[in-house]
């Protein structure tokens, strides 16, 4: 009934929140250009391996950090006492994660454009397919970025342990998603693994966005395999807030 | 006087250890009940189990004819924790409007409550750089929006000085009198004295429920502080 009401009110409550500490807005959206700009200095002498990692990097990188802010910020709404008053009130568990959704893909809709931008602009990127499409990608890692966040904030008790996911769950996906060694050259056993990884999915569709070749139907799946992770996230999130607790 | 809050013998288990054994109670609508106790009695465990966030082990918590938790009562009751639950990063007016959008309640209610509970002047500034007690206060303040029926206040005059306390105990009294049903947990006994109804915990249990007079009566001493101590320790 007031569902939508709720939503709105948390998104906005989230986005007024982050306005006031611009310095994690101006990290969110210039350390990703910064990086991305590493990354063809880096590769500067084999402009072949900046033109195959760099379009991937363009959505990884929104991805990594939507991931992080939105675990710790998620995190302290648990902590802080206020979740609990909050599911006193009437609003239900979706509201909250929706609006913290609807915020975040907002800042993430702003983060990937920019970095788009910087890569295509500025860095020189040429894609095979639309560019427009490597910035809907970049959009749609980085919502996963955050649902995956607003997840994990339920197994973490300190902001220490929400940081340390990060090595813990995003390194190994970086590792395996075919990023570093195209994943037909892994050992089978990773092959299987990495199947298993959002990531995989996540880098893949990219990376079929930068080539020339036809999408084909993988790319679909790879779609598919975004976006349903990111509402499967989103559900689990919302179960694992609880009305009552311990 | 109807009832508002009925427990039935209920069991509270926090961290493996019983924190609340086989309570009864029955708290009465339209007055002040005072909740009393040591430190670790229960009384936050108590005050959680009737808003309906604690996961209870056994018994039956019925609020406003309905169990506690029951969707329907998310209206009509107003919570407030010990520790302020706000929104340190926002201003005292965006915290208020963010509740006030979820229980739909107008910006003149806003207005209204800021007022009621001394903000008026802050209502711009960020809740992180507010004193203490006028964070207690933006606290109290969220659950006042709605005019809730049955308003629970854990421990809402920390931290605040005698001018502001007899304030908002005047102020919970005009409640009172309009109808609302209060219960307002203490550690101090000068509240006390301002409560209708006193419950005094121990350990877990229900050691008495008594009116001020009554306690003064049943411990032989007018000092309030004396009778909690006599009844806490176990003398007269
Ligand atoms: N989350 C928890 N896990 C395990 N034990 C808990 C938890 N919260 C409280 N306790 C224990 O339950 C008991 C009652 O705690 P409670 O917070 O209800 O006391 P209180 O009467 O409100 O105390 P105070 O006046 O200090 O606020 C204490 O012994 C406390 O250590
Ligand atoms: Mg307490």
């Amino acid at each position: 009934m007031s569902t939508r009401t709720a939503t709105l009110a948390t998104a906005s409550r989230v986005i007024s929140q982050l306005r006031r500490d611009p310095r994690t807005i101006a990290l969110l959206i210039v350390v990703p250009c910064v990086l991305v700009f590493l990354v063809d200095q880096v590769l500067a002498g084999r402009p072949e391996a900046f033109q195959r990692v760099g379009v991937p990097l363009l959505g990884l990188f929104p991805l990594v950090s939507m991931f992080l802010v939105t675990s710790i910020t998620m995190l302290r709404e648990r902590t802080s006492g206020t979740l609990e008053r909050l599911l006193t009130l009437p609003i239900a568990k979706l509201d909250v994660l929706l609006g913290y959704g609807i915020a975040f893909a907002a800042v993430a809709a702003v983060q990937a454009t920019v970095v788009s931008f910087v890569g295509f602009g500025l860095l020189d990127l040429s894609v095979g397919h639309s560019k427009l499409l490597v910035v809907a990608l970049a959009i749609a890692n980085a919502v996963l970025g955050m649902a995956m966040g607003l997840f994990s904030s339920a197994f973490a008790r300190t902001e220490f342990q929400a940081v340390q996911f990060m090595p813990a769950f995003i390194l190994p996906q970086i590792l395996l998603c075919g990023l570093l060694v195209p994943r037909a050259a892994m050992a089978e056993w990773l092959q299987w693994l990495s199947a298993l990884m959002p990531f995989t999915y996540a880098y893949d569709a990219l990376a079929r966005a930068a080539r020339t070749t036809p999408l084909g139907p993988r790319f679909a799946l790879d779609v598919f395999v975004v976006v349903g992770v990111t509402l499967l996230a989103l559900a689990l999130g919302a179960g694992t807030l609880r009305r009552r607790t311990p | 006087m109807p009832t508002a809050i009925s427990i039935n013998g209920l069991d509270v288990i926090r961290g493996g250890r019983p924190v609340l054994r086989g309570i009864d109670l029955e708290i009465a609508a339209g007055c002040v009940t005072g909740l009393l106790g040591p430190s670790g009695s229960g009384k936050s465990t108590l005050i959680r189990a009737i808003v309906g966030v604690q996961i209870v082990a056994a018994g039956d918590v019925d609020v406003l004819g309905r169990p506690a938790g029951d969707p329907d009562l998310r209206r009509r009751l107003g919570y407030v924790t010990q520790a302020p639950s706000v929104y340190h990063d926002l201003t005292v007016l965006e915290n208020l409007t963010y509740f006030a959008r979820l229980v739909s309640v107008g910006r003149d209610r806003v207005e209204d409550v800021l007022e009621r509970v001394g903000l008026t002047p802050e209502s711009g500034q960020v809740v992180g750089t507010l004193s203490g007690g006028q964070t207690a206060r933006v606290s109290l303040a969220t659950a006042l929006l709605h005019r809730p029926e049955l308003l629970v206040l854990d421990e809402p005059t920390v931290g605040l000085d005698p001018v502001l306390r007899r304030d908002l105990w005047d102020f919970f009294h005009e409640l009172a009198e309009a109808g609302t049903t209060l219960l307002v947990s203490s550690h101090v006994m000068d509240e006390a004295a301002r409560c209708d109804t006193l419950v005094l915990l121990r350990e877990g249990l229900v050691l008495a429920t008594a009116t001020p007079d009554e306690l003064r009566r049943r411990t032989g001493t007018f000092d309030l502080d004396d009778a909690f101590l006599r009844l806490v320790e176990g003398v007269g």
